[in-house]
């Protein structure tokens, strides 16, 4: 039992735990990143800028993760392609789009075709970032820009009545009093991004759901040196176990934050921590 | 500060550039590593198989620097035009529809009969229910036919499918079914054989012709030694060339 659980193919398995959770202590920022962009694009003053965070927020919202994630990822990597192929074989002559087939010069493969494997592991995994950072922060945007509006407004009123000006309202009154407001929103979005890691396998990024399945499913004694039959059910039953056991720091972290967050807020829950401790 | 930047990123892009051009193209070869005994992945978690010895070998007689890699079934395809790897090989059959999308090498395999998995000899054929993988010659195969067909997405739960009662009885490729009911006593073979598919090919784009000839030539000059028969017959697999 204690070699079949240290077979090369099971450490891949629990470097895949690590893969996971480093992608979402990355993603997380940078989607929350580009979720306060959004939200601040969105409710600005200059009407391009707002035009294009509302376009953000509503096309990514709206359009389903499954396809965006299958589309958009090629779509990306033919960008970046065809950006480097334009500026790194400028006499090429033949066309890049042959068909069906997309093809750019050797130079301009991203990562290059002879490229270590572990480039190219590198390279999907950044993309999964990016990815799953641009999906997550349009959500996240919505969530914000709902929080930055449930600030009550005499906050604003008076703060500009001390002679702040915008930009200054918005950095020293808006923002630090909104994340209590955006944080229910937000932990939300942190629970649905846990549980799409799974997403990942179409990226070509090997995850954990895709070893439990592999490993998990029947082998044959012809194949292996470990045969079984079917186990799929224990290694599903392992990561049941393993998210669960995820959700549950996460409430409890989050729980931690929130009533960091109330602390000295104008909110019901503000008001329960200023009468607890009077 | 700025410049030196400036030069070192120029540097850094020169320096790929020569290095890609100076070095022979490396050949990624698409697979996916879930349908023994053409691929699967071993106890150490790396791509192995029939189709690992023989594209190791085609690599070696086409002079050609290889680099495994896996990918899901249902994109194996796209993933090869837009240029994430240049081969598939993953006991893929050659037919008419995939070749509109993109080009085969010779086959390597002579048509494989598909053969039926069931839990008794009775199963329905006729109008039970049928489990196959998405996407392949069985299971257009019954889809055309009279019996309902339920796809998966891998090889692997079109057998649990049967096991659970889900399905009636599997269509796959005998050299991929015949180990299974070796190994479980729940599961055997049927007499019935379909006969579908024109062989296994390498899949390439249809741009890449230079690549093309060069496996059709390596697959060529194994079928004249006999070096493919022997592979064949190691793993398995019925028909010799």
């Amino acid at each position: 039992m204690a070699c079949y659980l240290t077979t090369g193919k099971h450490m891949s398995i629990y470097w895949s735990v690590l893969t996971v959770l480093t992608l979402l202590a990355i993603t997380a920022p940078i989607a929350l990143l580009f979720g306060f962009g959004g939200a601040s694009a969105a409710r600005s003053h200059f009407a391009p800028l707002r035009w294009l965070g509302q376009t953000y927020i509503s096309i990514v919202r709206g359009v389903p993760e499954i396809a965006f994630f299958l589309f958009f990822v090629i779509a990306l990597d033919q960008i970046i392609e065809y950006l480097r192929h334009k500026v790194k074989c400028p006499d090429w002559s033949q066309p890049i789009w042959q068909g069906n087939d997309f093809v750019v010069c050797q130079a301009a493969k991203m990562p290059l075709g002879n490229a270590p494997q572990w480039v190219h592991e590198t390279y999907g995994f950044s993309i999964a970032i990016l990815t799953f950072a641009i999906v997550y922060g349009a959500f996240a945007a919505n969530v914000l820009f709902g929080a930055m509006r449930a600030v009550p407004h005499a906050q604003l009123e008076t703060a500009e009545a001390y002679g702040m000006t915008r930009r200054q309202t918005y950095w020293r009154v808006l923002v630090p009093q909104m994340w209590v407001y955006a944080l229910p929103g937000l932990s939300n979005l942190w629970m649905v991004l846990i549980k799409a890691t799974p997403l990942l396998f179409l990226l070509g990024v090997e995850d954990i759901v895709y070893w439990a399945r592999e490993l998990g499913g029947t082998k044959t004694p012809r194949f292996t040196d470990y045969p079984h039959g079917d186990w799929r059910m224990w290694y599903f039953l392992a990561l049941l176990v393993f998210y669960l056991a995820f959700t549950r720091v996460s409430e409890i972290v989050l729980a931690r934050i929130m009533a960091r967050l109330t602390h000295g807020q104008a909110t019901a829950g503000g008001e329960a921590q200023r009468k607890a401790a009077a | 500060m700025k410049t030196l930047i400036l030069t070192s990123a120029v540097l850094a892009l020169t320096a790929g550039m020569a290095l890609a051009d100076g070095h022979a193209k490396t050949i990624r070869m698409g697979t996916e590593g879930a349908y023994p005994p053409y691929n699967f992945l071993n106890d150490a978690g790396e791509v192995a198989g029939f189709e690992r010895e023989l594209g190791d070998e085609l690599c070696a007689r086409a002079e050609l620097t290889c680099q495994w890699v896996t990918n899901e079934w249902d994109s194996i395809i796209p993933n090869l035009v837009s240029g994430n790897y240049d081969v598939i090989i993953a006991g893929m059959s050659i037919t008419d529809e995939r070749d509109e999308v993109i080009d085969f090498t010779q086959n390597y395999t002579l048509p494989d009969p598909s053969g039926y998995i069931a839990m008794s000899e009775d199963a329905d054929l006729k109008s039970g229910i049928l489990a196959a993988q998405t996407n392949t010659i069985q299971a257009a195969f019954i889809a055309e036919g009279s019996a309902t067909l339920v796809e998966f997405a891998t090889p692997e739960e079109t057998i649990a499918a049967v096991k659970n009662g889900e399905a009636d009885a599997v269509l796959a490729d005998k050299a991929f079914l015949t180990p299974i009911a070796d190994a479980d006593a729940d599961l055997i073979m049927l007499e019935q054989e379909e006969l579908l598919g024109g062989g296994i090919g390498l899949g390439l784009r249809e741009s890449d012709t230079e690549l093309k000839e060069k496996f059709n030539a390596a697959i060529a000059s194994m079928k004249e030694d006999g070096s493919l028969n022997e592979l064949l017959a190691k793993w398995e697999i019925s028909g010799q060339f």
